[in-house]
């Protein structure tokens, strides 16, 4: 058991070692992406804006919630919720992606999935320019609780990083593991309160589709500090203790399977 | 000092397709079936790729390996690369190994020359800072002038080989692994590579070269092994 999380460990410092490459490929799949258009990667943060200001139409008026609340809510839920589901959708494709390099060439596999969460986190980057924007409009101050958020995104981010590595390694194998996971993910769309805002839940509820939802307390330790509304320590205990047993749990099996990855894909 | 041995290697891949559970569904079923569906599937294919091999390499050793398609000269290549852990047996590489196998490998057609230095030169372990100080090099050596400001996809074929071989040929590897003689571009380049790659192949501290050439051998190689299906067929020092 102790050999197989060294030889997991090993792999994941030898690619954070190299965390330039993961840096450089993952710069270069935005660029790839979006050369040769005049916006470039800015044609997402439109796309993203559009959208929240239609559902912030329809689901503000469906749910009479106030404009001045829903929306901020809304647009940090959203712009959360897209990092989260896009990180784990292509980190299902993570190591079936990069075939041609893994074959090729002998590097510390995690480096793929890096280059995966990077490249999300980019684009993270550009939708996050709406938040300050939609946070003017309503003249809503950004406090300095925000701040908190940092050591949020972080926390997210190690939580992001070992489900893609299980699923990456899960996805190489089986393969049809992917369709599930964009199917389970759409439906945790609906289950999370991005849509729609937790008060509007009856308490009974409240247990199955927020407390029990990992996804809830990923997204509300960011969000919270960034509406200014005091976070919940239940949110910050749930996900340190996901981190830390799902880092727990993948180590081990990432040193078991790690040595298969180029034989399955 | 560079060393590389194996010690009864064995590759086996397994055979994954629709009908022997590549498919989650499909393991699962059979698990609920309990046997019966399963007693025909479970047994996975399996090719082996490599049969107990095993071969000692020390400082000056020029090995060629020969054999036909699919005798595993690629497989083992790639097991002296790193890339496949063998199913069975130890290997042991002390060395930095670089492979002149896939000289693009990592190219982005729609990025300019000069951001492709530097994705290829990232993949090879170039430092960045160094790498800057050898565009100029790399430029006046592939002979591509002011192109290698324009995207890839602009380049011809020859002028792109002539890119990525300057880039790879830029650091005198340790351990050289190759699959045939390289010969790039056109006849003014082939003379300047050629003495570029006979010095790296020179200076190297092994040499592990797959090839169907035994002019090749006989030039390059003190070492030669023969692969049959997977197995060591005859070795000759």
């Amino acid at each position: 058991m102790f050999r197989l999380y060294k030889s997991g460990w090993r792999d994941i410092y030898a690619s954070i070692k190299k965390y330039e490459l993961a840096g450089i490929f993952g710069w270069q799949d935005i660029r790839q992406r979006y050369r040769r258009s005049a916006l470039g990667p800015f044609w997402l943060t439109i796309s993203m804006g559009i959208l929240i200001g239609a559902l912030g139409l329809i689901f503000g008026t469906i749910f009479a919630a106030p404009t001045k609340e829903f929306l901020p809510f809304l647009t940090i839920g959203l712009t959360l919720w897209t990092l989260i589901t896009t990180s784990l959708n292509e980190g299902c494709m993570g190591f079936t992606a990069s075939e041609a390099m893994i074959k090729q060439i002998a590097l510390p596999l995690f480096i793929h999935i890096l280059r995966v969460l990077w490249r999300n986190l980019i684009i993270f980057g550009h939708n996050l320019v709406i938040y300050p924007i939609v946070m003017l409009a309503f003249l809503k101050p950004i406090k300095l609780t925000a701040l908190l958020a940092i050591p949020g995104v972080i926390l997210l981010i190690i939580n992001l990083s070992w489900i893609t590595l299980i699923l990456g390694v899960l996805c190489a194998r089986f393969r049809d593991v992917p369709q599930i996971v964009s199917n389970l993910l759409q439906v945790f769309f609906y289950l999370t309160p991005i849509i729609w805002m937790p008060q509007l839940l009856p308490k009974r509820a409240s247990f199955f589709f927020l407390d029990a939802n990992p996804f809830f307390h990923l997204i509300e330790i960011v969000r919270a500090p960034l509406l200014g509304v005091p976070s919940d320590a239940l949110n910050w205990q749930f996900s340190v203790l996901f981190a830390l047993t799902g880092w727990c749990v993948t180590l081990p099996f990432y040193g078991r399977f790690r040595s298969r990855i180029a034989y399955w894909i | 000092m560079a060393h590389i041995s194996l010690q009864n290697v064995f590759v086996d891949f397994p055979i994954y397709d629709a009908t022997t559970g590549r498919s989650l569904k499909k393991q699962l079923m059979q698990a609920a079936t309990g046997g019966l569906m399963g007693s025909n599937e479970r047994g996975c294919i399996v090719v082996r790729a490599l049969k107990d091999i095993s071969l000692d390499l020390k400082e000056g050793n020029r090995l060629g390996l020969v054999g036909h398609n699919g005798a595993g000269k690629s497989t083992l290549l790639r097991v002296i690369a790193g890339i496949y852990e063998p199913t069975q047996g130890i290997v042991n590489i002390e060395g930095k190994v670089t492979s002149l196998i896939d000289l693009s490998l990592g190219m982005d057609a729609s990025a300019t020359g000069i951001e492709n230095i530097f994705l290829r030169g990232a993949l090879l372990g170039f430092n960045r800072r160094w790498l800057t100080t050898k565009i100029k090099d790399i430029v006046d050596f592939a002979g591509i002038g002011n192109f290698i400001k324009m995207p890839l996809r602009t380049y011809s074929t020859g002028m792109q080989m002539r890119l990525a071989f300057s880039i790879a040929t830029l650091q005198q590897p340790e351990i050289l692994l190759m699959d045939e003689w390289l010969t790039v571009g056109d006849a003014d380049f082939q003379e300047k590579a050629q003495i570029r790659l006979n010095e790296i192949v020179r200076n190297t501290s092994i040499l592990v070269i797959a090839t169907h050439s035994p002019n090749l051998v006989q030039k390059t190689c003190n070492k030669t092994i023969k692969l049959v299906r997977g197995e060591l067929a005859e070795q000759l020092d």
